[in-house]
């Protein structure tokens, strides 16, 4: 029989394979790892790198003669007869001021002053419109005006469209960027932060340069500030009751089972809750905001329920032992000395459901809170719950819907901005853990 | 306006109560507090609950419940009218007569005595100025029968609700007049206040049942509707997704199926190798300050927002995938004709699901035993072998249970698959295929403007019930093992 001679100084190749299929092991621990630290990179790389074009928007400032002629024949100021002159009547105006810039910059164009008009927003006559409306006194004065330029000038000026892709266009030729080109240099088109994006409302599929997303941010505030009135308390009750008080019998597993449950069911089930008993059967309105509340109250009541019941457990027996040892009743034994022991933890559990909610997309579709619907800021409270309006996940959702790069950006702008939020939610509940947690 | 005069008076009748019994208390105790039960401000709480909360509890019910009566009457008046023939659709009917009511509520006060003329008919002028006077548009070829049901409606409501609120508030009041002039400190005030709130907290409690009930009840009504129009064996046991608004759809669930569990297990194929291999480096490995920083790093995937993958699916990852695999792709290949496909969304779905199986799998892996370790260790097994042959089997149920919530959470999840996956109902092997998923079709039947009686929108209930069995089933099972594991070693 031969006897395998090895030595402590020198390595067995068993032992070689081994140590191999260590290392290999290990490898692909950290390979598991980097793959999903470079998934997360990738995705916060691409949010940034296509977000943040949104920021900016390219504006173009003309003066326009606002021409008494066109605009109040009969010279008498009357709103009335003002308002009669239709957006069509202010195209015009537009065109000529453009006849007249080109004449006096000396530019190069062989553009018609109708086909230089159109490298404006769609919008813009209209704008001009409820501009003079606003200020009759305007009328017959030379005014510089800043308008938004069209999704395709915008996109030229951020990258996004070049003089390749414009090939087969019919939306913007070649000419219209040289003249861009022209303008760009003389100052007169300038990228600017853009304030209607952040404070604007949603806009039509032909107008992408228009879209905000504000309104749509206002909605999601008022369906957090419902899901915060209603969640927090009734969370805070339904744990104080199985936590400190139910006795343990069938009832309360059913209702833990529940809720445990609950937290792993899919959110769209609450959406069709919510569609089949909010809006079918109780004909509460639809797409608003106090109803979408609901709707995601009832989605957060069991991750607020399973927080509490945790941070609950953490306060330990001794301090209620205590308080019902000098006299306290249970209920001021948890009212007086848990509650406030556990609130802190309570807190950062509640600012994690919120946020949770905040970016839930599919239960607000079903009940009619997709994008476009409300047009303007809502005006008071009441309005705010009440009035159809959008949220910040549904209005991403639509503008990833219309298939037009332009609205791409803002959806990509629009997640930045809701991750914003998440962030600082996180980060305050991060913070109320550091700062207030006690260790016992 | 009314109802915040109302709220007003409610919240300073109940303040009032509130300070006036603890008062009353105060001043009846002579023997220097010895002689009271409870301490003063349960007196004063107890008032609070006595005059509030009942009246909460009857206003809820009452918001609840008296649109149906409203409504009743309304069929009714309709019904009576025999101006309605018996093959009209009432509750379009009812619909406009809703609208016509919104507009007499909204309208001016001054112009509402004025639609009734002498002899007890609708002056249609004067109407027709109240619509203008909310900017809302009259329609001259509506019925008169349903301006009339109309205002009677608006009429009807407006006297009942005077008559609620006024009977509410002296029922309020006179509870409140009892209980002042009635409390004395022997009052058991503190005792009667705990019961009413372990009440509360019960109900509370409770709304987990209710929610769950409701989720259920409301499903399954709406699922019998839809049998009843459509037959359950193509349901179940069809073979094409093919809705239309003709009335002869061929809608069967398991199309749909198919392509969820598809998609999932793409997603699980992504995310379990990664997720668990990430969290036994984690928990074995890894120095705990890497571990302090790698863990939430990992976990801020599963805080994103499922639009955001969605988005990243169908506008960066799909094009991406196709750029390869298209026409004229860096492949050579023409797999791919359109960027939704199930690699796409399941890609992306797995991406987000790594946190779910990493974080579970780390801390049950931490839950093994040390002496488990010791001892494979003091045998001279190498780390890996002890991870291999002595912690993934101890930890394998409670891995297992970790990869069937990330499943559950696969088959449940929405917008990744509304964006990135497609709308093509179909049984194929290629993963670069568009196919579509329950959810999917949930959104895009209910989000339409069909009519909520048809089987095309009521199939999306029938099918979300099913969904909320199978992840139901799921769960059950993944918390079952989840728990039983945890027993083990505890």
């Amino acid at each position: 029989m031969k006897i395998n001679k090895t030595s402590l100084s020198s390595i067995s190749s068993l032992s070689q394979k081994r140590i191999a299929a260590e290392k290999r092991f290990r490898l692909y621990g950290l390979i598991g790892i980097s793959i999903g630290l470079l998934m997360l990179i990738i995705l916060i790389g691409t949010i940034l790198s296509k977000g943040l074009n949104a920021f900016q928007q390219t504006f173009i400032t003309i003066e326009i003669e606002l021409i008494e002629a066109k605009l109040d024949k009969k010279g008498n100021r009357d709103l009335a007869d003002i308002k009669k002159v239709t957006t069509f009547g202010y195209t015009p105006l537009i065109k000529k001021s453009f006849e007249v810039l080109i004449s006096k910059e000396n530019l190069v164009t062989d553009l018609s002053s109708k086909n230089v008009s159109k490298i404006l927003s769609k919008s813009a006559a209209s704008e001009l419109r409820n501009f003079v409306l606003k200020d009759l006194n305007l009328i017959g004065q030379t005014v510089s005006f800043e308008f938004l330029t069209n999704s395709w000038i915008d996109g030229y000026l951020k990258g996004r469209v070049t003089r390749e892709t414009i090939k087969n266009s019919k939306n913007v030729s070649p000419e219209q960027l040289d003249l861009v080109d022209q303008l760009v240099e003389l100052g007169i088109i300038k990228k600017k932060f853009n304030l209607g994006f952040l404070l604007g409302s949603d806009a039509s599929d032909m107008r992408p340069e228009a879209a905000g997303f504000g309104v749509s941010m206002v909605g999601s505030f008022y369906m957090m500030l419902v899901v915060l009135i209603l969640s927090l308390p009734i969370g805070v009750a339904a744990s104080i009751y199985l936590e400190e008080f139910a006795p343990r019998n069938w009832i309360t597993d059913v209702i833990e089972v529940n809720i445990s449950n609950l937290a792993a069911v899919p959110s769209i089930v609450f959406g069709i809750l919510g569609l089949a008993v909010f809006i079918n059967f109780m004909h509460l309105p639809q797409s608003a905001p106090f109803v979408g509340g609901m709707v995601l109250t009832l989605m957060t009541l069991p991750t607020i329920i399973i927080s509490t019941r945790a941070s609950l457990k953490s306060v330990p027996p001794s301090i209620r032992d205590a308080a019902l040892g000098v006299g306290a009743s249970r209920m001021q034994t948890v009212f007086h000395h848990v509650l406030p022991l556990a609130a802190p933890g309570i807190l950062t559990g509640t600012i994690i459901g919120l946020a949770q909610a905040l970016g839930e997309t599919a239960p607000l579709l079903l009940i009619g809170m997709i994008g476009y619907i409300a047009t303007n800021m809502p005006t008071g409270i009441i309005e705010g719950l009440a009035s159809p309006n959008s949220a910040m996940p549904a209005q991403i959702y639509e503008w990833a819907k219309r298939s037009d790069p332009a609205f791409y950006e803002r959806a990509w702008g629009g997640i930045i901005i809701l991750l914003v939020f998440l962030i600082t939610m996180n980060t305050v509940a991060v913070i109320l853990r550091r700062r207030f947690e006690r260790r016992w | 306006m009314a109802g915040t005069t109302l709220l007003l008076v409610g919240v300073v009748l109940v303040v009032v109560v509130v300070f006036t019994s603890s008062y009353r208390v105060s001043y009846l105790v002579t023997d220097n507090y010895k002689s009271l039960n409870s301490r003063i401000h349960y007196y004063g709480m107890f008032g609070l609950l006595c005059t509030g909360l009942p009246v909460l509890i009857i206003y809820l019910l009452w918001w609840l419940l008296i649109p149906f009566y409203f409504e009743a009457s309304v069929v009714e008046s309709l019904i009576n009218s025999l101006e309605i023939s018996p093959d009209e659709n009432l509750s379009l009917l009812v619909g406009q007569i809703e609208i016509i009511r919104d507009t007499f509520l909204s309208a001016d006060l001054s112009k509402k005595s004025e639609v009734l003329n002498q002899n007890g008919k609708i002056n249609y002028e004067v109407v027709a100025s109240l619509y203008d006077s909310v900017n809302q548009p009259f329609d001259p070829e509506t019925r008169p029968l349903l301006f009339q049901v109309g205002y009677d409606l608006w009429l009807l409501e407006k006297n009942t609700n005077n008559t609620f609120h006024l009977v509410l508030f002296i029922m309020m009041a006179g509870v409140a007049s009892v209980y002042i002039f009635k409390v004395n400190p022997r009052f058991k005030a503190r005792y009667y206040v705990e019961n009413i709130v372990l009440g509360i907290l019960i109900a509370a409690a409770g709304i987990a049942i209710i929610t769950t009930l409701g989720i259920v009840v409301s499903m399954l009504f709406e699922t019998f509707k839809f049998f009843e129009l459509h037959d359950w064996k193509d349901f179940f046991f069809g073979y094409t997704w093919a809705p239309n608004f003709h009335g002869d759809s061929e809608m069967s669930i398991l199309p749909l199926l198919f392509g969820t569990l598809y998609i999932s297990i793409f997603a699980l194929f992504v995310a379990v190798p990664v997720g668990l291999f990430s969290a036994i480096y984690l928990a074995e490995y890894a120095t705990s300050y890497t571990r302090s920083i790698v863990k939430p790093m990992l976990e801020v995937l599963a805080g994103i927002p499922t639009i955001v993958y969605g988005l990243f699916a169908l506008i960066t990852f799909g094009p991406f995938l196709r750029d390869f695999f298209g026409n004229g792709g860096a492949f050579g290949v023409n797999w791919m004709s359109d960027a939704r496909s199930v690699a796409t969304a399941g890609t992306v779905m797995g991406m987000m699901l790594i946190p779910f199986v990493s974080s579970l799998s780390d801390d049950i892996i931490n839950a093994v035993p040390q002496s488990l370790r010791d001892g494979s260790y003091g045998l001279g097994a190498t780390q890996s072998e002890t991870i291999r042959l002595v912690i993934l089997p101890a930890a394998l149920p409670g891995i297992v249970g970790a990869i069937l919530l990330a499943a559950s959470r696969a088959i449940g999840e929405t917008m990744i698959v509304v964006l990135g996956a497609g709308a093509i109902a179909k049984f194929s092997g290629n993963p670069l295929e568009a196919m579509t998923t329950i959810t999917t079709r949930i959104v895009s039947q209910l989000t339409g403007d069909g009519d909520f009686n048809s089987p095309e929108t009521l199939v999306a209930f029938a099918l979300g019930l099913s969904l909320f069995l199978i992840t139901l089933v799921l769960n059950v099972i993944a918390l079952y093992v989840v728990r039983k594991y945890r027993e083990q070693y505890d």
